[in-house]
C-alpha cells in the first residue's frame, strides 16, 4: 500500500512535489535526476559555504525535529576552520508519538535527503555523515542504503564528489529501540555505541558532537527542505510561510480524524483549516474535544483554543508548540484520564534514568495516572500531578523531562473537571490490587 | 595569576580561576552546595540536580556542578526556589527508596539521610507501590542493593576514571536503571572497595562490614596501612579492640580517599585466630607456651652467656616495624650485642640512589609530585599491582593534567592503557632502552622516574646519568616493597651503614652471609621470615629468637618466639617509598602481644644495655636529632601529615651490595607474611598471583 | 563465530564508516543485525562482537539493557509488536493488543509454547497516520482491526 495521501488543494507541496499522486515505489536516482534532482548540490558546490549558510538563514527554515531552532544559525555555529573533521548527522529517529513524516520522505524520495545532507556537509566543510534511523524502520534503511549506493555510483557521494575534489561519505546507522535517542546528544552517544544518555550542554554538537568533532544534527525533514531552498533561494522559501517561520512543513494527522495522513502545508495555516479542510474534520461526525498539535510532548489545546495559525511562534504563544508536526485529534468521547495515563506510561518507559527528576518524576506520574485511569484517586492526586510536573519542568538534564511534564500539566489543568467527574463516578478510594500505599510517612 | 574571574555567591564576592565550577567556587567561599553526583576530581555528570542554584539573568535553575564561574555572575544558593527544588529532588529520591535506614549500614553516615534531614518534607505524598529490585552479591566484598541506589554514578567513575578498571557499568533505563558488574552476575576487579566508600547511600555495602556495626559505636584511629610501601593513611574503625573496617573518608593523608584492597580489607590478619598470643619456648624439641617473664628470662640468660663467651650474633630486622623500633633494634645490635651483623630484606636499591644523588636537594619525589609532575617514567615495575597509590597518582595526573607516562617493563602493565609510550625490556635491561625515549622526555618541563628492584647497582647510576643528561629537573623514586622498607634502610638496618647511611667502621655480614654462615650462635629475627619457602640457616645449632605475629617458617625454627604487635596496634612513625615520614596510631588490641620496641626495651633493661629509654616519643626525638635528614617537623606529623626525610646530603662511599636486593614479588592481593594470614585476601578469586599481566 | 557472507559484508562496511579507533560506533547495529540472524544476542554474539570492536563485556551489557529491540532471549518466529501509544490508542490499539493476547494465549513479552509467536506492546512505531499499527518482525501492518489480526495470524500459522 502507499502511505502517500492524495494531495489536497490547500496543500503546498514542496518537499512532496514529486508526488502529485500517490504511488508505491520510491523515486530512484534516474527519476530523481529527471526531476531536477542533484541540481541543488551542483549549485551549492559552486557557492561559497558561507553563501549556503546565508541562503538557509534567509529561508527562515527552522528545525523540524521538535525544537524549531533556526537551521541556518545552527550551521553557522560550526567552526569551518577547526582542524578536526566535521560531521553531518541526520536525525531519523522519528520517535515522538504522533509523528510519521520522516518515513514518507525517506521512503519515497530518499535522494532528496541525500542531497540535503550533501549541501549541509558542504556548508560546514564536512566529509562524512550518518543517517541515524530507528531500528524499526528496516524498510527505510534498505531504501536509503540502495539510494546511497546509487549516489556513490553516480559520483554524488565518494572521495571526489562530482569531480570537485571534495570528499563526502554517507551511511545509515541503525538504532535499536529508544525514544530518548532522538534527543540529539543522546543520539550522538548512541552513534558512538553507547547507551542513549544525553550529554551535558555546552559544549553543543556544533563544537563537540559526534566523536567529539564539530557536528550538525538535523531532522530528516529539515535536510529535505534544503535542496529547494538552494534551487529557488532562501527568500522564496521564507515567503511560503510567516515571518521567522519559513516555508512549508509536513503535518501528520492522526487520531480521531476523517482523513488521517501526512500533508504538506505552509507554515502559519490555521490549525482548524488543517483539521477541517485537509483532514476532513473529526471522524464519525463527532465534535472536537482537543488537539495535540506537535507530538505527544506538546501541551494539548482544547477545541476552543484551536483557531490559531499553526506556526512555531503562534503555538508557543498559545502555550503549546509546533514540535514535530504531529497533530493528534481527540474527539468528544475521548477519556482524557486514559490519554494522560498512556502518555505517562510512555515517558516513564523512555526515560533514560540518568537524572533524578525525570527518572522518578515520570515513574511517579505513570503510577498516579494509571490509578486515576482506573478511577481511583482524589482531587489531591491531580494537584500532585501538577506539583510533580512543576518539579520536573526546567530541572531535568535533558528536555525529555519537560516533554513529560508539559502534557501532564496541560491535561491535568485543562481537564481537571473531567477527571474529577470520573473519580466521583468510580468507587473512589476503594482498595484495588496494585494500588495500596506501601509506605506512608 | 591570569584569567581570574570574580563572581558573587550569596552576596559574597569570590575570585577564582576562570573555568572553576560554581560549586567549587562556593566551597571556597565557605558555602556548601549539596550534591550527590558531583564528586571532586571526577567527571561531571549533572545528573542528580541537587546542586541547582539560581543565577541572575538565567531563567532556569542551573546545576552548579556543571556551570563554570564567569565574571560578574550573581549566584544565589538558598533562595526559596532553590530550596523548593532540593526538597522536590529529595522527595523524588525517596519515592522509590526503601527507607530501611534502621537496618542499613549507611545509617548515620548517609548523605541521603543528611539531605533528607536538611531538606526533607515532613510528609510523603507518594502513595504508589515502590519499584523494587533484589539485592545482589557481586564478590566476597561487594554487595549491591539497587533499591537503595540513587544513581549518582560515583562508583562507575572511581572505578573507570580513577583506577582504570572500568568494572562497573549502567544498564536498563528509567526507574529500572541500575549499576551492573563486568562479569554478568559478578565482579572481577581490583576489589579495592572504593565504590563502596563513595556510595552516598547504602547501595554498595562491604562484605566485611555489613550488618556489623553502627558508625557511632566505633572509635576512629588514624593509621598507616601496613601492607605496601606507599604509605596510605587509613582510618581504622575500632570497636572493643577489634578493627571493624578501614577506610579514609576524611581524605586526610597523602592518599586522599584512595586505598587498595589490602588497605581497605586486608586488616583481618590482625584478628586471625592463628595470631600468637603467648611467648613460646622450645622444650624437648617442641615450642611450648610460657609466660612473658619466663620467655624474657630465658632470652636474657642465653644472650648474656653468648656475650660472655664472645659468641657470634646476627640480627635480621623487619620491613613492617616502625622507625623507632628499627632505630632501637640497630642500637640494640650495635651497642648492646656489639655486632654489625644486621640486615633486612632489601627490596630496592635505595643505597645506590642516595649515593648517586649525593649532595642534591629536591631530587627525591613525593607521592604528591606524582600528581603534579609534567611526565613520569616507570622502569621495571607493575605499578598498578605493586604500588597502587603511585599508579593512582600517575593516572590522576594524566587524567587531570594530561601529563604523559612512559613505561619500560618486562611485560604488559595497566599503565599501558594510557601510557604515551610502553616499551618491553627484560628485567634488568630497562635502562638500556631509555635512549629511545630521550627526545620525548627532553621535551617535558620535568620528570619523575620510578624504578623497581630490577634496576640496581650500576644501572641506577646510569639511570641518574641519563636523567642528568636530559637537562630538565628529574626526581626519583626507588620502589621498595613494604610499609617500612624505606625506614629500615634509613634507620640503618644494614651491615655496613648506620642510621642516615653513615658508614660503620667494620661492616658486618649481610643477609646472605648470615644465612650461609655456619658458626652463628644467636640469630635474632625481629619481624621477618627469612626461612620462607624452605630456606635454612646454615648455622644449624644457632639459638634463634623470633618476634612475630604468626608461627611462620622462621618462627617454627625458633628457640624462643615472642608474640609481637602489628603496625595497627602501635604508635610510631614509618617512612614510605618516597621517603615520607608519617605517624601511625594504635587501634586494635590483641591480648598477650607486645610491640617490638617494648620487647627490646625490656630485654635491654634486663641485659643492662644503656641504649636509651624505649619510649616511642623519646626514640623519635633521638632519630630527629641524630639521623641525617630525619629532622622532620613534629607538627606535620602530629596533624597527620607526611614529612619527607631529606637523606641525600653527603656521600655514601660504600658498596651498595645490589645483589642483596630482591623483589618481594607481591601483587595487589598478597603482602608477604601478613597477606598470607588475611583470609579475605586469600578468598578473592581474582588474586592474579602474577605480575605484568594487563 | 562467523555470520552469513551478506552480514559479514554489511559489518565490514559498517565498521569502516566510523572514524579510526571509534569502531565502537558499530556496536548497537551489529548487535541488532546479529540478533536478527542468530535469533538473540547470545553469549557467543556478545563475545564475537566485543572482540571485533574491542569493547568490554560491560560496555555490551550497558547497551543490551538499554535498547528495547535487543534481546538476550530468542523471540517467537513471528514477533508481533502492537503499538498502543496515543494515535493507536485512540483508534483501537489497546483493544488490538488485548485481542492478540487472547488469540495467542500469551501476555506481553511472552512467547507461544511452540515458539512461533511472541507478543510485545510497543511504543509509537511512527505509523500514527495509519493507526492502529503493528509490526511482525520488520513488516508493518496498518489500519489494523481484530479481524485483520486474526487473518494475519492465521496466514502466518499456515506459512509454518
Ligand atoms: C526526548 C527527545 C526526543 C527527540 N526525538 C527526536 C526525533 O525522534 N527526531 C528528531 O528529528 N528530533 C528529535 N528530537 C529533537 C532533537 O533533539 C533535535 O532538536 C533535532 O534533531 C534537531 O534537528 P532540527 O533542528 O532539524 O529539528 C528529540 C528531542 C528530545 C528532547
Ligand atoms: S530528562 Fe534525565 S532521565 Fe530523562 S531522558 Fe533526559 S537525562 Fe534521561
Ligand atoms: S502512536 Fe502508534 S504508531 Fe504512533
Amino acid at each position: 500500500m502507499t502511505l502517500l495521501a492524495p494531495p489536497h488543494p490547500l496543500e503546498k507541496r514542496v518537499l512532496l512535489r514529486r508526488f502529485p499522486e500517490p504511488r508505491t515505489e520510491p523515486v530512484w536516482i534516474d527519476e530523481y535526476l529527471r526531476t531536477d534532482g542533484y541540481e541543488a548540490i551542483r549549485k551549492a558546490l559552486a557557492m561559497e559555504p558561507e553563501q549556503i549558510v546565508d541562503e538557509v538563514k534567509k529561508s527562515a527554515l527552522r528545525g523540524r525535529g521538535g525544537a524549531g531552532f533556526p537551521t541556518g544559525m545552527k550551521w553557522s555555529f560550526v567552526d569551518r576552520k577547526s582542524p578536526k573533521p566535521k560531521y553531518v548527522v541526520v536525525n531519523a529517529d522519528e520517535g515522538e508519538p504522533g509523528t510519521c513524516k520522516d518515513r514518507i520522505l525517506m521512503g519515497y524520495d530518499p535522494h532528496r535527503l541525500i542531497e540535503g545532507v550533501l549541501i549541509g556537509g558542504r556548508a560546514i566543510g564536512a566529509n562524512r555523515g550518518w543517517i541515524y534511523i530507528r531500528g524499526e524502520y528496516r524498510e527505510y534503511i534498505d531504501i536509503l542504503d540502495r539510494a546511497i549506493a546509487e549516489a556513490y555510483e553516480r559520483g554524488f557521494l565518494g572521495s571526489n564528489v562530482l569531480g570537485t575534489g571534495w570528499e563526502f561519505h554517507l551511511s545509515t546507522h541503525t538504532g535499536a529501540g529508544s525514544y530518548e535517542c532522538g534527543e540529539e546528544t543522546a543520539l550522538l552517544e548512541s552513534l558512538e555505541g553507547k547507551r542513549g544518555n544525553p550529554r551535558l550542554k555546552p559544549p553543543f554538537p556544533a563544537t563537540s558532537g559526534a566523536f567529539q568533532c564539530p557536528t550538525i544534527v538535523n531532522n530528516v525533514e529539515t535536510f529535505c527542505a534544503v535542496p529547494d531552498i538552494i534551487l529557488n533561494g532562501g527568500e522564496w522559501y521564507a515567503a511560503l510561510g510567516t515571518p521567522k517561520n519559513g516555508g512549508t512543513r509536513l503535518v501528520c494527522l492522526s487520531g480521531h480524524i476523517e482523513r488521517p495522513g501526512v500533508y504538506e502545508v505552509p507554515l502559519g495555516m490555521n490549525l482548524l483549516t488543517i483539521l477541517n479542510e485537509i483532514g476532513g474534520g473529526v471522524w464519525k461526525g463527532r465534535k472536537l474535544k482537543a488537539v495535540i498539535p506537535g507530538g505527544s510532548s506538546s501541551p494539548v489545546l482544547k477545541a476552543e483554543e484551536c483557531d490559531i495559525p499553526a506556526d512555531y511562534d503562534s503555538l508557543a504563544k498559545a502555550g503549546s508548540m509546533l514540535g514535530s508536526g504531529a497533530t493528534v485529534v481527540l474527539d468528544e468521547t475521548t477519556d482524557m484520564a486514559k490519554v494522560l495515563a498512556r502518555l505517562m506510561k510512555f515517558y516513564a518507559h523512555e526515560s533514560c534514568g540518568w537524572c533524578i527528576p525525570c527518572r522518578e518524576g515520570t515513574t511517579w506520574l505513570k503510577k498516579i495516572t494509571a490509578r486515576l485511569e482506573e478511577g481511583i484517586g482524589s482531587e489531591r492526586d491531580i494537584d500532585t500531578i501538577d506539583r510533580i510536573s512543576q518539579s520536573m519542568l526546567g530541572r531535568t538534564f535533558c528536555p525529555l523531562g519537560d516533554a513529560a511534564a508539559m502534557p501532564a500539566m496541560a491535561i491535568a489543568r485543562k481537564f481537571r473537571e473531567e477527571i474529577l467527574e470520573k473519580l466521583s463516578r468510580a468507587d473512589a478510594f476503594a482498595p484495588v490490587e496494585g494500588a495500596q500505599p506501601l509506605v506512608v510517612l | 595569576m591570569a584569567n581570574m574571574v570574580t563572581l558573587t555567591i550569596d552576596g559574597k564576592p569570590v575570585t577564582v580561576p576562570a573555568g572553576t565550577l560554581v560549586i567549587d567556587a562556593a566551597k571556597q567561599a565557605g558555602i556548601d552546595i549539596p550534591a550527590f553526583c558531583y564528586y571532586e576530581g571526577f567527571s561531571v555528570q549533572a545528573a542528580c540536580r541537587m546542586c541547582l542554584v539560581e543565577v541572575e539573568k538565567m531563567p532556569k535553575l542551573q546545576p552548579s556542578c556543571a556551570l563554570p564561574a564567569a565574571e560578574g555572575m550573581v549566584v544565589h544558593t538558598e533562595t526559596p526556589k532553590v530550596v523548593e527544588a532540593r526538597k522536590s529532588t529529595i522527595e523524588f529520591l525517596l519515592t522509590n527508596h526503601p527507607l530501611d535506614c534502621p537496618v542499613c549500614d549507611k545509617g548515620g553516615e548517609c548523605e541521603l539521610q543528611d539531605m533528607t534531614f536538611r531538606y526533607g518534607l515532613g510528609e510523603s505524598q507518594f502513595l504508589e507501590i515502590k519499584h523494587h529490585a533484589d539485592e545482589k552479591q557481586w564478590s566476597p566484598l561487594v554487595f549491591y542493593d539497587p533499591a537503595r541506589c540513587i544513581l549518582c554514578y560515583r562508583c562507575i567513575r572511581v572505578c573507570d576514571e580513577g583506577l582504570g578498571v572500568a568494572a562497573l557499568g549502567l544498564s536498563y533505563r528509567g526507574v529500572s536503571a541500575e549499576i551492573i558488574p563486568n562479569k554478568g552476575d559478578h565482579l572481577e576487579c581490583d576489589e579495592c572497595g572504593w565504590c563502596i566508600d563513595v556510595c552516598p547511600v547504602g547501595a554498595l555495602t562491604s562484605g566485611t562490614y555489613r550488618y556489623k556495626s553502627r558508625p557511632w559505636e566505633m572509635n576512629y584511629v588514624p593509621a598507616i596501612c601496613t601492607h605496601c610501601s606507599n604509605g596510605c593513611k587509613t582510618t581504622l574503625s575500632v570497636r572493643n579492640g577489634e578493627i571493624i573496617r578501614s577506610n579514609n573518608r576524611d581524605r586526610s593523608g597523602i592518599n586522599g580517599e584512595f586505598l587498595c584492597v589490602k588497605g581497605r580489607f586486608g586488616f583481618d590478619f590482625v584478628h586471625n585466630e592463628e595470631r600468637l598470643q603467648s611467648p613460646l619456648i622450645r622444650k624437648d624439641g617442641k615450642l611450648e607456651p610460657v609466660s612473658w617473664s619466663e620467655a624474657l628470662k630465658f632470652v636474657v640468660s642465653r644472650v648474656r652467656e653468648t656475650i660472655e663467651r664472645n659468641g657470634k650474633f646476627a640480627v635480621i630486622g623487619s620491613t613492617r616495624t616502625t622507625n623507632e623500633e628499627n632505630f632501637y633494634l640497630q642500637k640494640f645490635a650495635r651497642q648492646g650485642l656489639r655486632t654489625n651483623n644486621i640486615d633486612h630484606h632489601r627490596s630496592g636499591d635505595v643505597i645506590t640512589l642516595v649515593d648517586a644523588l649525593a649532595g642534591r636537594t629536591d631530587a627525591l619525589a613525593t607521592v604528591g609530585d606524582l600528581y603534579t609532575c609534567d611526565a613520569a617514567l616507570v622502569l621495571g615495575a607493575d605499578l598498578a599491582q605493586q604500588h597502587p597509590l603511585l599508579a593512582y597518582q600517575l593516572r590522576a595526573n594524566w587524567r587531570h593534567h594530561r601529563s604523559p607516562v612512559f613505561v619500560v617493563t618486562p611485560g604488559p602493565v595497566r599503565e599501558d592503557q594510557y601510557a604515551a609510550r610502553s616499551l618491553r625490556a627484560e628485567a634488568g635491561g630497562e635502562v638500556e632502552r631509555l635512549e629511545e625515549l630521550r627526545e620525548e622526555l627532553k621535551a617535558r618541563q620535568n620528570l619523575v622516574v620510578l624504578y623497581g628492584a630490577s634496576v640496581k647497582g650500576e644501572a641506577v647510576r646510569r639511570l641518574v646519568a641519563f636523567g642528568d643528561s636530559l637537562g630538565i629537573p628529574v626526581k626519583y623514586v626507588c620502589l621498595v616493597d613494604y610499609v617500612n622498607s624505606r625506614g629500615a634502610v634509613d634507620m640503618g638496618l644494614l651491615p655496613h651503614l648506620g642510621p642516615g647511611y653513615k658508614p660503620v667502621e667494620i661492616p658486618g655480614m649481610h643477609l646472605d652471609a648470615m644465612m650461609a654462615a655456619p658458626d652463628l650462635d644467636v640469630i635474632w629475627v625481629a619481624g621477618a621470615n627469612p626461612l620462607e619457602g624452605g630456606r635454612e640457616f646454615a648455622s644449624k645449632n644457632a639459638f634463634v629468637i623470633v618476634h612475630e605475629l604468626f608461627l611462620t617458617e622462621t618462627a617454627q625454627r625458633a628457640d624462643v618466639v615472642l608474640p609481637s604487635m602489628s603496625l595497627y596496634e602501635k604508635n610510631g612513625t614509618v617512612t614510605n617509598v618516597c621517603g615520607e615520614v608519617q605517624r601511625t596510631k594504635a587501634g586494635p588490641k590483641v591480648m598477650g602481644t607486645k610491640s617490638d620496641l617494648d620487647i627490646l626495651g625490656l630485654l635491654a633493661a634486663q641485659l643492662g644495655f644503656d641504649i636509651g629509654i624505649p619510649s616511642q616519643e623519646k626514640v623519635l626525638d633521638e632519630i630527629r636529632r641524630t639521623v641525617r635528614g630525619y629532622n622532620v617537623p613534629l607538627p606535620v606529623l602530629a596533624t597527620g601529615g607526611a614529612a619527607q626525610a631529606a637523606v641525600l646530603n653527603g656521600n655514601v662511599p660504600v658498596d651498595a651490595q645490589p645483589e642483596q636486593v630482591r623483589p618481594s614479588g607481591d601483587t595487589l592481593f598478597t603482602s608477604g607474611t601478613l597477606g598470607k594470614y588475611s583470609k579475605r585476601l586469600a578468598q578473592l578469586m581474582e588474586a592474579p598471583g602474577r605480575l605484568f599481566q594487563p | 563465530m562467523t555470520f552469513s557472507p551478506e552480514l559479514e559484508a554489511r559489518f565490514a562496511k559498517m565498521i569502516a564508516s566510523y572514524p579510526p579507533g571509534r569502531q565502537k560506533g558499530a556496536l548497537i547495529p551489529m548487535l541488532l543485525y546479529a540478533q536478527d540472524e542468530v535469533g538473540a544476542v547470545t553469549d557467543e554474539v556478545i563475545e564475537e562482537v566485543s572482540r571485533r570492536l574491542n569493547v568490554s563485556r560491560v560496555e555490551v551489557e550497558e547497551v543490551l539493557g538499554y535498547y528495547t529491540m535487543l534481546t538476550r532471549e530468542p523471540r517467537g518466529k513471528y514477533h508481533l509488536q502492537i503499538c498502543t501509544n496515543i494515535s493507536c490508542l485512540l483508534t483501537g490499539g489497546e483493544e488490538l493488543f488485548q485481542h492478540a493476547c487472547r488469540k495467542l494465549g500469551i501476555g506481553n513479552r511472552e512467547k507461544t509454547p511452540d515458539g512461533q509467536f511472541s507478543l510485545e506492546e510497543v511504543e509509537c512505531l511512527g505509523a500514527c497516520s495509519w493507526a492502529p499499527a503493528m509490526q511482525v518482525n520488520y513488516d508493518f501492518h496498518y489500519h489494523m482491526t481484530p479481524e485483520k489480526l486474526d487473518q494475519l495470524i492465521d496466514s502466518l500459522r499456515k506459512l509454518q
